[in-house]
């Protein structure tokens, strides 16, 4: 299967990854079966709207607006991040 | 020197396991259950590597549902907010079992694969009818959903059965599948012989991995460890010695790797004794080895320090009689001879015969 994800797909976190603050260290994880990811400023902010209910199209509005961007460069942006995740199975897509 | 704190822990709850697999990462001299840490002492493990940065669990054994507090014990860490991996045979868990194991918070279950059939896979881990009784276990985890990774650990003679092990991880409906070649240390390096693949099986094995993980990208992610005596670079081990993870026996003994205590003039201290973070941070076996400064030649001068480490301590040891080496796997290594000596004198068509682990 393709990992790219559709406008309309909306990606969620499965059961067994979580993203969580990381007390000790001062940074924003993502937790996963026997991985930590450590989380810049942009994935923790894109990973807070994956949550099941939007779709990516959405996402990507909602980050280009939030931050002041141009849509079709965060529309790049999450799509490799969200990509790079859904290779691992750490994120999942319900259409 | 500021140490970081780790990020993961292997709490090895027992030695006791009723496979008796010849590969074993357990130390050859193996804890009895007398001397085990209680489900308090434990407790208070786990709370002291959560506030010392450790985020992710390792549940292991031996094998951990021969504990009867597995339940217990992963209520407590998944309590205060440890990612709870339970690494089991899957024998000793029940339905019953594994609900109580969701319902406390359990995150994730590693199920190792000793065979794709019940006749080589029993016959690796030396006990009848643990396949079949693994399969039903798995189907269980699967039914309830519980993230689920396969850990198939190869070798030579269960190498030519990696595409059905693939399909079976698929079936399963596994999201993970660890190929863990046998690394040679402990009880592996006692049946050594029997199980170091072939050459063949080693170029067979990275192209079918490749193959697999392309053509089922998205349902399966792959973890690869090659057999490593073919490479031409060595592991980093433990992504670096007391960097990132430690490892604390049955009785309380903390180790910068489940097989450190092979090497014979490393001291290590106990739980029962000292907080684990002065443990971490101040014994004399994780400075041992810990950074890059204690590095000989031709590490020390070499681009790929920072990379690997200078590989495995416990493999410099027996492969080079001295755990201040370079991994002699290391084609730069001046040893590196004798890992080429161990593959021109293989002779693979003999010996079959497995040495299983014993107390």
């Amino acid at each position: 299967m393709t990992l790219e994800l559709r406008n309309e797909d909306r990606p969620y976190l499965p059961r067994g990854v979580r993203m969580q603050r990381d007390e000790v260290r001062g940074r924003m994880v993502l937790v996963a079966p026997e991985k930590v990811i450590e989380l810049d400023d942009i994935g923790a902010a894109i990973l807070l709207r994956v949550d099941g209910m939007a779709r990516f199209d959405q996402i990507v509005a909602d980050l280009a607006s939030t931050y002041n961007a141009p849509a079709e460069m965060i529309a790049q942006d999450v799509q490799q991040f969200l990509q790079t995740l859904r290779g691992r199975l750490y994120l999942m897509v319900q259409a | 020197m500021s140490v970081p704190p780790p990020i993961a822990m292997l709490a090895e709850l027992t030695h006791r396991c009723p496979l008796s697999c010849p590969y074993c990462s357990n130390p050859v001299q193996l804890e009895r259950k007398e001397t085990e840490l209680g489900t308090e002492a434990w407790t208070d493990v786990f709370q002291q590597a959560h506030a010392m940065g450790v985020l992710q669990l390792h549940l292991s054994g031996g094998e951990p549902a021969s504990r009867r507090d597995l339940e217990d014990l992963t209520e407590a860490a998944a309590g205060i907010g440890l990612y709870t991996n339970l690494i089991t045979s899957g024998i000793g868990l029940t339905p019953r079992r594994l609900d109580r194991l969701e319902a406390v918070g359990l995150d994730h279950v590693q199920l190792s694969l000793q065979g794709t059939t019940a006749k080589l896979a029993d016959r690796i881990g030396g006990y009848r009818g643990g396949f079949d009784r693994k399969m039903a276990i798995a189907k269980e985890i699967s039914a309830r959903g519980i993230p689920l990774t396969l850990n198939a650990v190869m070798h030579r003679q269960n190498l030519d059965d990696l595409d059905r092990t693939i399909e079976m991880a698929v079936e399963l409906g596994a999201r993970r599948l660890e190929v863990a070649c046998v690394q040679f240390h402990g009880w592996a390096m006692s049946n050594r012989a029997a199980l170091l693949p072939t050459r063949q099986q080693t170029m067979a094995v990275k192209q079918t991995v490749a193959g697999a993980a392309q053509r089922l990208q998205g349902v399966l992610a792959f973890d690869f460890v090659p057999p490593d005596y073919y490479a031409d670079y060595p592991k980093a081990c433990m992504g670096g010695w007391g960097s990132s993870g430690l490892n604390v026996t049955p009785n309380g003994t903390v180790l910068p790797c489940h097989a450190a205590q092979t090497i014979p003039h490393l001291a290590f201290e106990n739980v029962r004794e000292k907080p684990l973070l002065d443990i971490w941070r101040a014994s004399s076996a994780f400075n041992a080895y810990r950074g890059t400064e204690w590095l000989p030649e031709p590490c020390k001068s070499c681009e790929r320090k920072e990379t690997d480490f200078g590989g495995c301590r416990c493999q410099a040891l027996a492969l080079a009689g001295d755990a201040g080496v370079t991994d002699p796997i290391c084609k730069k290594s001046p040893k590196h001879k004798e890992v080429v000596k161990v593959l021109l004198e293989r002779r693979f068509e003999e010996d079959q015969t497995l040495l299983h682990r014993s107390f």
